[in-house]
């Protein structure tokens, strides 16, 4: 280490310097903390108590918006459907990210290609081609239908019934598993091999090798998929509002949370009650998050590393 | 983990570890060419819906709906059709959403980067704490900051113009991107630092001459995927973008899709195949980034 055998001197002028130009560098961020994040969230929680029709000046309602929540059935309607939504569509999506990230480990010829061809859905999932081709594939005269008809049932819009319309939004974003698909097998290639070929030397099959190998040693790459695509599911958007034509229709069945929030602030422009909505939305976020990270501790293996 | 712990023990004995194979090459051939199948079906099934789609934007109206996936005559008319087919030319979306793209781009490197070196490579009090601030930034919902963002922007008339969606980036607001170029500079070996610095370089020298060319590839994931998220990007523009003349493509998309009936799908179906174009064509340019680049962030995280 070169600043060791320095004089004192010379590094502590250059420790100033180098702390000047650290926040130098970090001037952008600061204002864009200051700016776009931290005085905004400040701003939003005070509107949450207030009602603000943005024409008219803000008015303090105390919690009067957070009370009118609890009674808004469209609200709760939203919460059901994002909730159904998040937790049936994210296990799903990472239990197909994970079986084939463990297929495609297995040393096959071409595993590049089908990485690739797995890998862009997830680039596309978000735009609004793919939830018009999404209305498309499941309308009444959709491929799906026609996939149907080969051995002979009778399809109907899978969009336009309220029972089966969030199921295909559901399928929209397991289809977008390669993301953490990807993830999964970046995780699965730091395995040390040895650890597989000691194993096998002692007898260990293919399954017990997956249950007390590759399990416990991928539990923190499934630990940050399972917060990242919770959190990307909570605030999913463009899907519903195209799907539905921004109603969230039919007969709110495809409400989710932020289509909701949207209306409300920016169509209706109640901004006090958008801002209700996008605080719970935070407080269920985080607490989610928390209890992710409290029940790790009883599930993800940090055993190993250093 | 016993068996773990054995293994490792057992390997540090054996020196001829490393040149046997992993378990799972030794399949036979049967069992090869069957998870081929699978996966080759895994792959139809899923690109099957938007291979549909492309190849219904290459036929006649009327043969759409009617046909089977493959075109009996091709033609581009949907294209040409679907280009003008709202009160501004697809031309006009598409330079708007490539404006907006292009400098979320610029501004996104450079002030993710700026950051990304500090937090990673220099001594400063509260260096721990802007980097959980970082973090935390990470997990927040747009939602809680939209409102009053709306508030000031439209109030200092802003509404209608592109600096609500690129201003933030000059802000390095993307806090993902410096978490990812963090991890990334610290993996670089910091005598080189110290030597540009025994060479007279400063903290401003040593990221640009030493730590920026370095940093490439974690630039260009940062790039691509700024690029993509903001080309996709649908609630920023439809909140702030009114005025049809400043629309970006996904909200073209969608009032096309909002004034069209059945009758002119074909156009449609066209416009939407052009939109997802610079991504795919970024996609198959640049995949080394893209996937190498996500599951560095992934296996760090």
């Amino acid at each position: 280490m070169a600043t060791r055998t320095r004089p004192k001197r010379e590094r502590s002028e250059y420790a100033r310097k180098e702390a000047r130009a650290a926040w130098l560098m970090l001037t952008p961020w600061l204002l864009g903390l200051a700016l776009i994040t931290a005085i905004p969230m400040v701003a939003s929680l005070f509107l949450s108590f207030t009602s603000y029709p943005l024409l008219a000046a803000p008015t303090w309602v105390g919690l009067d918006n957070y009370l009118r929540l609890a009674d808004d059935p469209r609200f709760l309607a939203a919460l059901g459907v994002t909730f159904r939504y998040v937790f049936i569509s994210v296990p799903l999506q990472l239990g197909f990210a994970l079986t084939l990230a463990l297929l495609l480990n297995r040393g096959l010829s071409g595993m590049r290609f089908y990485r690739s061809a797995f890998y862009l859905p997830s680039l596309l999932g978000a735009s609004v081609t793919i939830a018009i081709l999404w209305r498309q594939v499941f309308g009444k005269d959709g491929i799906f239908n026609d996939v149907l008809a080969l051995v002979g049932i009778e399809g109907m819009s899978w969009i336009g019934n309220p029972s089966t319309a969030l199921s295909t939004l559901i399928v929209l974003n397991v289809w977008t598993f390669g993301s953490p698909m990807v993830i999964f097998l970046a995780g699965l290639r730091q395995i040390p091999r040895e650890y597989y070929e000691a194993a096998a030397v002692d007898g260990a099959g293919r399954f017990s090798q997956f249950r007390r190998i590759t399990l416990p040693l991928l539990t923190p790459v499934v630990f940050f998929n399972v917060i990242l695509q919770f959190i990307h599911a909570f605030q999913a958007f463009t899907p519903s509002y195209i799907v539905s034509g921004g109603s969230g229709g039919p007969v709110d069945s495809t409400l989710f949370y932020t289509l909701y929030l949207y209306q409300r602030g920016f169509t209706q422009f109640q901004m006090g009650y958008a801002s209700a909505m996008a605080w719970v939305l935070l407080l269920i976020i985080c607490v989610f998050t928390a209890l992710n990270f409290f029940g790790s501790r009883y599930w993800v293996f940090y055993g190993d590393e250093k | 983990m016993a068996i773990a712990r054995t293994a490792a023990k057992r390997i540090s004995n054996n020196p001829d570890a490393d040149t046997s194979r992993f378990a799972g090459a030794q399949a036979s051939r049967f069992t090869r060419t069957l998870r081929h199948l699978l996966l080759i079906t895994a792959t139809i099934v899923m690109l099957y819906p938007v291979i549909w789609m492309l190849l219904s934007s290459l036929k006649p109206q009327e043969e759409i709906f009617s046909t089977g996936l493959w075109p009996e005559s091709w033609t581009l008319e949907n294209y040409t059709n679907g280009w003008n087919a709202l009160q501004h030319g697809f031309g006009r979306f598409f330079t708007n959403s490539a404006i907006i793209a292009a400098a979320a781009v610029i501004g996104n490197l450079a002030s993710c980067s700026l950051a990304a070196f500090a937090i990673a490579r220099l001594r400063f009090r509260g260096n721990k704490l802007v980097l959980g601030i970082v973090l935390l930034t990470i997990m927040l919902p747009y939602h809680v900051v939209v409102v009053p963002q709306y508030v000031v922007f439209s109030s200092i008339g802003w509404v209608n113009t592109f600096w609500p969606l690129i201003l933030p980036k000059f802000l390095a607001t993307d806090a993902f991107f410096i978490f990812l170029m963090v991890q990334f500079i610290r993996s670089l070996p910091r005598e080189l630092d110290e030597a540009a610095r025994l060479d007279g370089c400063g903290p401003f020298g040593i990221y640009g001459r030493i730590i920026l060319p370095l940093t490439v590839p974690a630039l260009a994931t940062t790039a691509i995927f700024t690029f993509i998220w903001t080309w996709n990007d649908f609630f920023t523009p439809l909140i702030y973008l009114n005025d049809p003349a400043t629309h970006t493509v996904p909200i073209a998309l969608s009032s096309f899709l909002d004034s069209t009936g059945q009758s002119s799908y074909g156009s449609l179906f066209a416009m939407s195949m052009l939109a997802l174009a610079p991504i795919v064509g970024f996609f198959i340019a640049a995949q080394r980034y893209l996937v190498e680049g996500i599951a560095t962030t992934g296996a760090k995280g």
